[in-house]
């Protein structure tokens, strides 16, 4: 067991999946990620980087991720706002990259740094354009651990940005934890063959096998929309074909959902991140005072978990969404679930007390 | 036909080029491959990173592991490129709205860090891909759609801001000195280190046709008239105008590893 914080052990989860790369630029709450892997990277022949501003931080992660660098940046609600350009770029040239996020209060500079889970719409919808993503949301410090290390891997098996959507609760929360020592590792995708090698021919699974430079496939990247040879063809084919595999690259089976006492329930708290935790007590309390009440926990926020909305149990009738923001999360569950739906939301620097939650119900 | 041996160096499928009839970027472009061959640089271990304008269209054209990336952000880019493999030669491929304008920052920051990379600005002084607006090197009274009184908005002279920000090779050549500018480039492919080369182009489509330049050869003759190896009143300078020595960041970045790892 040892005594690590959330952001630390975003840095160690990192360097264990891999990670060998990072640039980065100073904002709370996020910097004791940058501090962490500075530290760590060049003991375990990475790099580290502090660039100019937040957009190069991420052009630089997507440079090295070409050449073949497993990468992360991390950053909160202003620095990510200014990645969201490359974020984009990433999305359309299918550079695998992970991007944290410990939320803070926005808009703007906001409330420096309090807790807040407002980005979720902003992971989904930041960048312009039709585009896929994925984002994941630890509610433990031995969670943001493996879900690093998921990030890390479904980045790579997807080519695609991945955001771990952390919120400043887990972030700056330190634990006891165990760490896992066998990691499973999704190696960096390897052409299959290089006679006619096209760098964007999607394999089976709808992604493509892209070399990295300097392995001698003279492959061009671009983030204009292109055809499998990687240029650019202003058709509407290629266009509408491209998109249609953006979205459907990004395999179903990686939505995960945390679900407790929903056999005996007539409603349940939807929750996610450090608020989940809150929300958990919060159903424990009800419980003892003879509420039927269950517990859903989202673990994937994008691609959301339409089909297990769309099936719950019909013995639930309600769904309260308890989230630190003026409602994000709320309208997507009132989109997939057929019962009514409550926003129990929160938005003034401080974290729930459970009571707040119980009123809700 | 005759088979030139930097020929190799082209994608000869994405030719023709879309450049416009009289344009010079295809002269910079072609005195960039020269220089590699004559530094003895491979498809295989040079790595081209652009931004975006019409010369940022150049790495589609060049068969070497290519890279056209977002508005400004060709630097970034790069750095992460070279430092994630420093055996790799990163060329990138800038024009003076995407290197100086949007991208200034990563510009001065890059000549700061003295990265092992080699700039080559492909400087037009005008936007050509979006028709013809102001740029921060658009002369003092030029005009522009965006500036159709003529300019009142004080030019960057992009090769003292690379000095000033710390680059260790720094220098100036036109399309019209072409060998010169084959000889510029290639000197700067020498230095471990931040290498900036400037480019004058001839825009006569975007810049030429609202500046009196009625054809791209009215242009390159005023390259001619107007350009001097050594400083002169009137005239702009053409050559090396600052070569310096100091660590690379990548190397010094290699040395911590070396230092702390294995």
């Amino acid at each position: 067991m040892i005594l690590l914080q959330g952001n630390e052990a975003v840095a160690k989860a990192a360097i264990a999946a891999g990670v060998r790369f990072f640039g980065g630029y100073p904002i709370t709450p996020s910097t004791e990620i940058a501090e962490s892997m500075a530290k760590l990277l060049p003991k375990n022949n990475g790099v580290f980087i502090q660039m100019e501003d937040e957009i190069a931080s991420m052009g630089v992660v997507l440079g090295a991720s070409l050449a073949g660098r497993k990468v992360l940046t991390a950053s909160s609600g202003p620095g990510i706002s200014l990645k969201q350009e490359l974020i984009g770029y990433a999305a359309a040239a299918e550079i695998p990259v992970v991007i944290v996020n410990v939320q803070r209060v926005g808009p703007s500079t906001g409330q420096p740094t309090a807790p807040s889970q407002g980005d979720v719409m902003q992971a989904r919808w930041g960048t312009h354009g039709d585009h896929s993503i994925i984002a994941l949301s630890p509610w433990s410090v031995r969670e943001a651990f493996d879900l690093t290390v998921k990030a890390v891997n479904y980045a790579e098996r997807f080519r695609t940005p991945v955001i771990l959507l952390m919120d400043e609760i887990v972030g700056h929360l330190r634990e006891n934890v165990e760490l896992p020592t066998d990691i499973e590792i999704y190696p960096r995708r390897q052409p299959k063959t290089k006679e006619n090698y096209k760098a964007y021919q999607p394999d089976e699974d709808l992604v493509p096998n892209i070399a990295n430079f300097g392995e001698g496939y003279h492959i061009h990247v671009t983030g204009l929309i292109h055809d499998e040879t990687g240029f650019p063809v202003g058709s509407p084919k290629v266009t509408r074909d491209f998109i249609d595999r953006m979205h459907k690259k990004i395999s179903k089976d990686i939505i995960e959902v945390q679900t407790e006492f929903l056999d005996d329930a007539e409603e349940a708290v939807v929750a996610f991140g450090g608020t989940a935790r809150t929300a958990y007590q919060a159903v424990l309390n009800a419980r003892a005072n003879g509420k039927k009440v269950g517990f859903i926990r989202l673990v994937t926020i994008w691609p959301f978990a339409d089909n297990f909305f769309a099936n719950l149990p019909a013995n639930i009738k309600k769904l309260v969404v308890a989230e630190l923001n003026y409602g994000q999360i709320f309208y997507e569950v009132q989109r997939t679930f057929k019962g009514e739906v409550e926003l129990c939301a929160k938005y003034d620097m401080t974290i729930f007390e459970p009571s707040e939650i119980e009123v809700c119900l | 036909m005759i088979e030139r041996s930097y020929e190799k160096f082209f994608r000869q499928n994405r030719l023709p080029h879309l450049w416009c009839p009289g344009c010079g970027n295809g002269i910079v472009m072609k005195a960039i491959v020269q220089a590699i061959e004559k530094k003895g640089w491979t498809q295989d271990n040079t790595v081209i990173v652009s931004g975006i304008g019409c010369s940022s269209r150049a790495s589609g054209y060049m068969d070497f592991d290519t890279l056209h990336t977002a508005h400004g952000r060709a630097i970034p880019f790069a750095t992460g490129i070279k430092l994630a493999n420093p055996a790799l030669n990163v060329v990138v491929i800038t024009g003076d709205g995407d290197c100086t304008a949007i991208g200034g920052n990563h510009f001065i920051h890059g000549c700061r860090r003295n990265i092992d990379l080699n700039v080559i600005l492909f400087n037009n002084n005008i936007y050509g891909m979006t028709g013809g607006q102001a740029s921060p090197t658009t002369p003092l009274g030029k005009k522009a759609t965006t500036a159709p009184y003529g300019s009142i908005d004080p030019p960057f002279d992009a090769c003292n801001l690379a000095i000033a920000a710390g680059a260790t090779f720094v220098a100036r050549s036109t399309a019209f000195h072409v060998q010169h500018l084959v000889n510029m480039i290639s000197n700067s492919f020498d230095n471990n280190g931040f290498s900036f080369v400037e480019a004058l182009v001839q825009c006569p489509t975007s810049f030429g046709r609202k500046n009196k330049f009625p054809t791209p050869a009215s242009m390159m003759q005023w390259f001619k008239d107007n350009a001097a190896m050594k400083p002169t009143e009137g005239k702009f300078t053409i050559g090396v105008l600052h070569s310096d020595t100091a660590v690379s960041y990548n190397d010094a970045y290699y040395d911590l590893i070396s230092r702390t790892c294995c």
